[in-house]
């Protein structure tokens, strides 16, 4: 079975939006028979890929498509329970590889509404009532404001570590201390607090930010969203522009967009990625990108690709590499970068470049080995050049290939390769790239708009390696064989190390952690053994653990 | 009213738990014991604070001790703290400790179980003496007026028993739940009580005898599982409390039994045949038969819904971990850790009802649902036996538990009493003639007249067949102060 992002709000089975004015309620009452596989129940809102999936696709939909709402309020539409978090018989079933994806997949997620707050004047709130559990308080933790019913059996909690012997995999610690800042001590007793937390305690510790009665409950959040609306600089009066459904077509070994291109070789265990540039000239003005809509080629590109990663993260486990290509006009990928620059105070403008920012940030988390391959006829340039930093590797052709007539390669730096796509870490993709040597970064920008030739590009230390057409075909196909011999692991592990150099932050220690803490507890007898917690979890018996410290 | 500055805890509260030598326990209880107080006095029995009421108190668990009779203001009642004696030996009778020494202090890595269990228990205890406190006005006699308020100081004393349990063994945590026990409020929206059932309105005397039969019963089904405990003090809690069960159960279905008592010989005495003839038997002033039926599948089912979800996670583990064991665990003839036995539940499969062979383990509360309704069957086949006595021709019937359910395997889908699936238009036509309407408790409400006369009792009920402590008829069981 071949798991699908793409959704719309009429195929939701566990999700609301509903929308008012310049709020909107995104309801979560999950289906409990509408489980992604077979084996489990979502009971007591509990979730699963697929339910976060409908989650993903409604907070895409609220930027695009609701320009005036300027809260979300999260809520549960079940009584007495608002989530219980990540559907425990679910994990105890995944393969490993699934489990880690999904983790991935959330906190992605998750990022996108801390995203929507920060960057785009879109505030979330959370309307808790009932009890909201693990994944459930994780959820809640991902929004500018939390408020907890006082009804004397309301709570927060990371049950995580007593009932199941494993860690929270959306953030959850992290933002305890990182972004809510709960005292270490505090933080310890409840995270080890299989009930959790409710009433005035949670707000003392900084769990949630108001406790309120349930009869003043709608007042209170009434009074948040006011005043976290007044705080937003999302227009009033404009219409959204509507994300429809994505040109697609699978085949056994692929998938066509219509800009992206996917190619699947299974023998070299290797996916092959192409972007083709714009067909058409920049618009001259928003009204002429509002009217282009989802097909305007930034935003067109980007979410095909985005589709194109998480397929592949998701369906296709066995690829080793992904190679990225590009074709096409670079002058006019480089024409709509400036275009979107110039119009960047513009909502959909802003919100077609945080997405970009959103998929390059996909790329960096994507646990294959990336390089991008800088060929003839090739259009790296701009936004399609951070695609090239993102890459563990890039290779570039030196000058012409024999009998082939399309242009010589070269690389486009424009601003979108100077800070406004942030990585996890904060950084650009060239400043973590040039750590060690940040007069690069600003010699690399006085080459802003020059077509790069590969022995520029070279010395510039924007690709790894020039080759002409005498070695590029061996010089690649050694790299991808050398690098499909691998350990998968242990590729897994280097990479991550590898990509983000410089500061943490607190999503690269949300994502720093989750690979290596709750994947290692996640593989460890005392969770996923015969006798450990995740196995025996619902069975009445207790887990049997190993009781050595590592 | 008590000075509770000045308590003398050992002649003012019953107890066999040495209170007057445990400091820490003094402490709490000073401490928890004037709320205690003010929340009798704001939810307990409303307009009969000062009346002497002819109660039972106990003041000790012998035969004898436990129960001692005389007037008494019922702010004034000594609650008492009283577990059943220790048993040389014991040990616990299930789960993987099974054979083990029974526990006398609480193990750690239970703690927060065996809270959780104490405090859902405990809230029950005040939620029913609030469900019950506007009853006192339309008492259908003294006799039953001086039962309603031995099952509400009863229930407060059960309160009293597991805040004991919380305070002495649960630390600041069990304090804290302590507090918590008497700051919920049956049916108030910002602060219900935890269980379902407990926050339904108890509007009416006929109400408040299926209630307790039907969901006091529930409460005897979860202290008997309660009592087998490996956790010592709670089993000798409960081993004593359902002494006091067995009393409101008493009350429950002898008020039931004498409601049918009364209407059937109304019918004889009128020549009514047709126990169907809702009108001509509501004319008597009685209440009619298909009424009481519609009566015991609400509360019927109301109270399946407080055992949970057929299969459940934490009736597993608190089984396996030796807190909560099944009914009469002792008497059963198995391993007492069902590791590998299974237990048939019944369950909703594509719409329609089957039986599901589930882990034993995990069918915990189907099983100990199954016991209860067995018992419940018992009671109302004693109700058919009154009906039967008198000639008329009609069986009262438990409903099918697919019916009217809110919690479990059938919550939300539309049963008839007879566990058939219909569809919800169905269901929405015909759910008055098979729960009370707005009409049927209007004209129960009608019925709801006072009647204080010693040795009077209200037309619609029959007097009882022995009087309380062997007393005459026209007993005064309450000098009504008002
Ligand atoms: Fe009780
Ligand atoms: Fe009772």
């Amino acid at each position: 079975m071949r798991i699908d992002f793409q959704t719309d709000p009429a195929r939701y089975r566990h999700w609301r939006i509903e929308t008012d004015g310049n709020l909107a309620n995104l309801i979560m009452d999950v289906d409990e028979k509408g489980g992604l596989f077979e084996g489990y129940d979502l009971k007591l809102n509990s979730y699963d890929l697929g339910v976060d999936i409908e989650l993903y696709d409604a907070i895409q939909r609220l930027r695009f498509e609701h320009p005036g709402v300027k809260v979300v309020v999260l809520r549960s539409g079940k009584e007495r329970v608002f989530c219980a978090g990540a559907n425990i018989r679910m994990l105890a079933g995944a393969a490993h590889a699934h489990k880690v994806n999904f983790c991935k997949f959330t906190n992605e997620t998750r990022n996108a509404m801390e995203d929507a707050s920060a960057n785009s004047g879109q505030k979330y709130l959370c309307a808790v009532t009932g009890s909201c559990a693990g994944g459930g308080y994780e959820l809640a933790l991902a929004t500018d404001h939390i408020i907890l019913t006082d009804d004397g059996s309301s709570s927060v909690s990371l049950p995580e570590v007593p009932l199941l012997a494993v860690l929270p995999g959306t953030g959850g610690l992290t933002r305890v201390t990182d972004k809510r800042k709960v005292r270490r001590d505090r933080a310890d007793v409840f995270c080890s607090t299989e009930e959790g937390v409710r009433g005035g305690k949670a707000v003392e510790w900084r769990l949630v930010d108001d406790v309120v009665t349930n009869s003043r409950f709608e007042e209170m959040v009434a009074q948040r969203t006011g005043e976290l609306a007044a705080a937003s600089d999302r227009p009033a009066g404009e219409n959204g522009i509507t994300l429809g459904p994505l040109a697609r077509d699978f085949t056994d070994n692929g998938v066509t967009y219509s800009a992206v291109e996917v190619e699947i070789d299974r023998q070299s265990r290797t996916a092959t990625i192409t972007l083709a540039g714009p067909q058409e000239a920049a618009p001259g003005s928003v009204a002429e990108m509002i009217a282009k809509g989802d097909q305007f080629w930034p935003l067109r590109v980007a979410r095909e690709l985005d589709d194109a990663i998480l397929n592949i993260r998701l369906n296709e486990l066995e690829v080793a590499v992904i190679q990225f290509k590009t074709a096409g006009d670079g002058a006019a990928v480089i024409a709509h970068d400036e275009f979107l620059e110039a119009n960047a105070g513009h909502w959909l403008a802003r919100e077609i470049l945080l997405n970009w920012t959103r998929v390059l940030k996909r790329v960096d988390l994507t646990s294959r080995s990336l390089v991008a391959l800088i060929e003839p006829g090739s259009c790296f340039a701009g936004t399609l050049a951070e695609i090239a930093f993102a890459c563990d590797r890039s290779y570039m052709a030196l000058g012409a290939f024999e009998g082939d007539n399309r242009p010589e390669a070269t690389l486009v730096l424009s601003a979108a390769n100077f800070g406004r796509h942030p990585m996890s870490n904060g950084l650009s993709r060239l400043q973590t790239r040039f750590l060690g040597e940040p007069e690069s970064v600003m010699a690399a920008n006085t080459h802003i708009g020059e077509p790069l030739m590969a022995d520029t590009a070279e010395a510039l230390g924007l690709v790894t390696a020039a080759y002409d057409d005498i070695d590029w075909e061996d010089e690649v196909r050694i790299f991808l064989e050398e690098r499909a011999s691998f350990s998968p692991d242990a590729m897994t592990g280097m990479e991550a190390n590898l990509r983000f150099a410089g500061p943490e932050t607190m999503e690269t220690k949300v994502f720093g952690r989750l690979t290596a803490w709750q994947n290692w507890i996640f593989q460890r007898p005392n969770a996923v053994g015969p006798d450990g917690a995740l196995g025996r979890y619902g069975t009445g018996r207790k887990a049997d653990f190993n009781m050595d410290r590592v | 009213m008590l000075d509770t500055m000045n308590v003398n805890y050992d002649t003012s509260i019953p107890n066999n738990v040495g209170l007057s030598e445990d400091r820490r326990i003094l402490k709490a209880l000073e401490r928890w014991h004037p709320g205690y107080l003010d929340w009798w006095q704001d939810m307990g029995p409303e307009g009969f604070q000062e009346s002497l009421v002819y109660l039972r108190t106990a003041v000790a668990v012998d035969p004898k001790g436990w129960a001692k009779f005389d007037y008494v203001r019922m702010p004034e009642y000594r609650w008492g703290i009283l577990l059943a004696p220790q048993e040389e030996g014991r040990v616990v009778p299930f789960g993987e400790h099974y054979g083990e020494p029974a526990w006398q202090e609480v193990p750690g890595e239970y703690r927060a179980m065996l809270r959780r269990l104490l405090v859902i228990q405990g809230d029950t205890e005040p939620a029913s003496v609030e469900q019950q406190r506007h009853l006192g006005t339309t008492a259908p006699s003294l006799y039953d007026m001086r039962n309603l308020f031995q099952v509400n100081v009863e229930e407060g004393r059960h309160l009293w028993a597991m805040v004991y349990l919380l305070q002495k063994y649960f630390g600041s945590d069990g304090r804290e739940e302590a507090n918590g026990l008497l700051q919920r409020r049956s049916g108030d929206a910002d602060k219900p009580r935890m269980l379902g059932a407990f926050n339904e309105a108890t509007p009416d005397w006929l109400s408040f005898f299926m209630f307790t039969f039907f969901t006091d019963r529930d409460g005897k089904m979860q202290l008997e599982a309660l009592a087998q405990s490996g956790f010592d003090p709670l089993s000798r809690t409960c081993r004593f409390m359902l002494t006091e069960e067995a009393h409101h159960m008493f009350v429950g279905e002898t008020g039931v039994g004498r409601t049918i008592q009364r209407t059937c010989e109304a019918m004889n005495d009128a020549d009514i045949t047709d126990p169907t003839d809702v009108e001509k038997v509501r004319a008597l002033g009685v209440i009619d038969m298909p009424t009481l039926q519609k009566k015991v599948n609400l509360h019927y089912t109301l109270s399946l819904d407080l055992f949970g979800s057929e299969v459940s996670t934490n009736a597993a583990n608190a089984f396996n971990s030796g807190l909560k064991g099944r009914f009469h665990e002792t008497r059963i003839d198995d391993d007492h850790r069902l590791l590998d036995a299974t237990y048939p539940v019944l369950k909703l499969v594509d719409g329609k009802v089957e039986t599901v062979d589930e882990p034993a383990l995990s069918a915990l509360n189907m099983r100990l649902r199954d016991d209860y309704a067995n018992d419940a069957g018992k009671g109302v086949e004693r109700w058919n036996k009154i009906i039967a006595k008198t000639g008329v021709d009609f069986r009262i019937e438990l409903p099918h538990p697919a019916f009217h359910r809110h919690i479990g395997e059938f919550a939300g889908a539309n049963a008839t009493p007879d566990g058939e699936i219909i569809s919800e238009a169905e269901w929405l036509e015909r759910r008055d003639e098979w729960l009370p309407s707005d009409g049927d408790a209007d004209f129960i409400d009608s019925l709801m007249k006072p009647v204080w006369e010693p040795g009077q009792f209200a037309g619609w009920i029959a007097p009882p067949k022995v009087g309380i402590d062997n007393h005459p008829g026209d007993f005064e069981y309450v000098k009504i102060e008002v």
